[in-house]
């Protein structure tokens, strides 16, 4: 029996990924989350009143839905959708800010700040800080709220603050950079929910653990659906949590093989793409080491896809880390590919995926023919496509 | 003995308080920086702090955002700030130069590599705003070999065990925060910095520089009062922004403002 993996270290470190690079001013806040993190992970009050939110306030389990008609069409492996979507308020998101609002409640913060890309982790961290009666400040890039206006008005029905960053690139990164600002203005009152794996430790860690779920779920379902561990687990990765949060309880299960799939925009030779893991280096940027993409001098550059939440310049540690020591497999997908694997779950299946996992379902649509009948793909459907219809249509010349 | 502690050893001798301005390297633009910094020698400073421009300064403010947005449109970076140093240095041996900056750049350019090409330009203090000494050890250790100092940060919730720390692995000075917040922010509390530096003296013996939030000659001089240095930053870069199209006017405007403050901390 091999050793069970065990990541990170007590510092946060996935090997020479992860850790802690932030401002003077925002270790004692990270130090006090950490300890309170560590505190309620096995507090049996806590899991019990995160477990019952889960299950009444979210929905879950989520399905585990064999889509037979779209497996026959590929002719290969049978492919299994993890249903998050039909989660509350339409993505994996909520699993983790449900967990970290509870801690917020316990750590007796009074306001709540998160960063958004796709509008899907502030619309569920407004959701949940309307639920606790916590004011809410959400920041977004001024391009993201642009194109993701549905969310942004769920967000403000919600009774959240939303914030258009006009820095940077007017993006996730810049929303993130503008997030750690007010964090380090008003540290005494306000809990930073962040939205995936990245961030310093205990973020990384604590988003994974919030998120295994997925994975826990996943892993029971496809036990009883085929009596077996499932083949191959495909997620799209832009920062990456509803990868890992597939990937993590899987990881010392060998015969399981990974795929992370990340944005290649107009295709990763252009330079027009998000996928640091594919094209890009290890660096350092909003508080732990991570492949980013960066120039020559060590400046953080633009990104693109077409999916706002993808479209973010560094990834997970773990990621990086799972990368680096070849358990997990990371591969990318054009913005024609993503549509492609969009219509066709779309109208195979009777599901709208969003743009995002449309990524996911794109390579499982290259993945599959290569496998066989009787082997198992468990793709993790990470949101519903009700956000992206402007996009959509956009994209189709309609005017809505 | 370092050119920082040189610096501050020959200050406390005349009882007197170091000027320490701030500017975005490449702001306006390349061309303008060398001579600004000779510039404020002249005015009666005592250290420069260089920013490095970088794409995503997480803790400044929008004033040394936007220095930093204006410099990058001109292609500067690490490398290029380190050639205006070093253009510096040729003709003033005297006047410690510390890089202000974020770790992507120093990273990308491999920490040994950085601390040979800091040396070499004659950079004499380096502060990482986002290396924590915790993650910082491989990096300050290159740097004190060659005779450069690591910097570091303390803040207003910055406990006693973190003060010790940054004792022990800084060198030069501590650069106290004097506020929760982002760099140019609000009014910092007089009575709440003069508590913090008493709480601060006691573990180290170090010199300490503040800054965030000082403005004018009236605030520079209420807090050098309390530490052994005032940084300005925004305030400066402020000038630079109301003359773009004319930097000779944010020059004398920068220069009349320094030695205003000059004056408030010798009278």
């Amino acid at each position: 029996m091999t050793e069970k993996y065990n990541m990170p270290d007590e510092r946060g470190h996935f090997g020479p990924y992860g850790g802690i690079f932030v401002a003077e001013t925002l270790i004692p806040p990270i130090q006090e989350l950490n300890a309170a993190y560590q505190q309620y992970l096995n507090d049996p009050e806590f899991i019990a009143e995160l477990d019952a939110d889960l299950k009444y306030y979210v929905g879950r389990p989520s399905p585990l839905y064999h889509a037979e008609r779209w497996s026959r069409e590929l002719g290969g492996a049978q492919i299994y959708l993890k249903r998050e979507d039909l989660n509350h308020t339409g993505s994996h998101k909520i699993n983790n800010t449900v967990g970290q609002a509870l801690l917020a409640k316990r750590m007796g913060k009074t306001r709540i700040i998160a960063e958004t890309g796709a509008g899907q982790h502030g619309v569920a961290t407004a959701t949940v800080a309307a639920r606790l009666g916590l004011e809410c400040v959400v920041y977004m890039g001024a391009v993201d709220v642009a194109r993701q206006s549905l969310n942004v008005y769920r967000m403000k029905l919600l009774g959240a603050t939303v914030v258009a960053v006009e820095s940077g690139s007017k993006t996730l990164k810049d929303a993130l950079n503008e997030a750690l600002r007010d964090w380090v203005t008003n540290v005494d009152n306000t809990f930073y929910i962040i939205g995936t794996v990245a961030g310093p430790h205990p973020y990384p860690a604590m988003v994974r653990d919030f998120q295994a779920i997925i994975g826990r779920e996943s892993k029971q379902q496809c036990l009883e659906a085929t009596g077996r561990l499932p083949d191959a687990l495909v997620a799209c990765v832009g920062g990456g949590s509803n990868a890992i949060g597939l990937f993590y309880p899987f990881i010392d299960d060998s015969s399981v093989k990974m795929y992370g799939v990340e944005a290649a925009g107009d295709g990763v030779a252009t330079g027009r793409h998000s996928a640091p893991l594919c094209a890009g280096r290890p660096g350092v940027l909003h508080g732990n080491r991570t492949y980013l993409m960066a120039d020559d001098d060590g400046e953080i550059i633009e990104t693109h896809s077409i999916s706002a939440g993808l479209d973010y310049p560094g990834v997970g540690p773990e990621h990086a880390w799972l990368k680096d020591t070849g358990r997990a497999i990371y591969v990318n997908i054009t913005d024609t590919e993503a549509l492609e694997g969009f219509y066709a779950l779309t109208r195979m299946e009777g599901i709208i995926p969003a743009l995002e996992s449309s990524h996911a379902m794109a390579y499982a649509m290259k993945l599959a023919p290569t496998m066989n009948k009787d082997e198992t793909i468990i793709i993790n459907l990470s949101g519903r496509g009700d956000k992206d219809m402007q996009t959509m249509a956009k994209h189709e010349g309609i005017e809505l | 003995m370092s050119r920082l502690a040189a610096t501050f050893e020959e200050l406390a001798k005349t009882g007197r308080k170091a000027l320490i301005p701030f500017i975005t390297a490449g702001d306006p633009s390349p061309i303008f920086t060398v001579s600004m910094m000779h510039a404020m020698v002249k005015a009666g400073v005592d250290i420069i702090e260089l920013g490095v421009p970088f794409s995503d300064p997480m803790a400044d403010g929008p004033v040394i955002q936007r220095a930093s947005e204006r410099a990058l449109a001109h292609k500067m970076s690490l490398r290029r700030t380190l050639e205006i140093a070093a253009e510096f240095r040729k003709t003033n041996q005297e006047t410690p130069v510390v890089l202000m900056g974020y770790l992507n750049p120093i990273e990308t350019m491999g920490y040994e590599d950085f601390a040979n090409a800091a040396q070499r330009a004659g950079i004499d203090g380096v502060l990482t705003v986002d290396l924590p000494p915790e993650e910082g050890f491989g990096c300050s250790a290159l740097l004190k070999a060659r005779g450069v100092d690591p910097i570091f940060l303390l803040a207003p919730n910055s406990t006693d065990e973190r003060v010790k720390k940054m004792d022990a692995v800084g060198s030069g000075y501590l650069y106290y925060v004097s506020l929760k917040g982002v760099t140019g922010a609000g009014h910092l509390n007089t009575a709440d910095v003069e508590n913090k530096l008493q709480q601060i003296r006691v573990n180290t013996r170090l010199p300490v520089a503040i800054g965030f939030g000082v403005k004018d000659a009236e605030t520079a001089n209420t807090v050098a009062n309390i530490g052994d240095g005032v940084v300005i930053g925004s305030a400066l870069i402020s000038k630079i922004e109301a003359n773009l199209g004319n930097p000779e006017q944010a020059k004398t405007e920068i220069i009349e403002l320094l030695v205003s403050i000059r004056q408030a901390l010798d009278s």
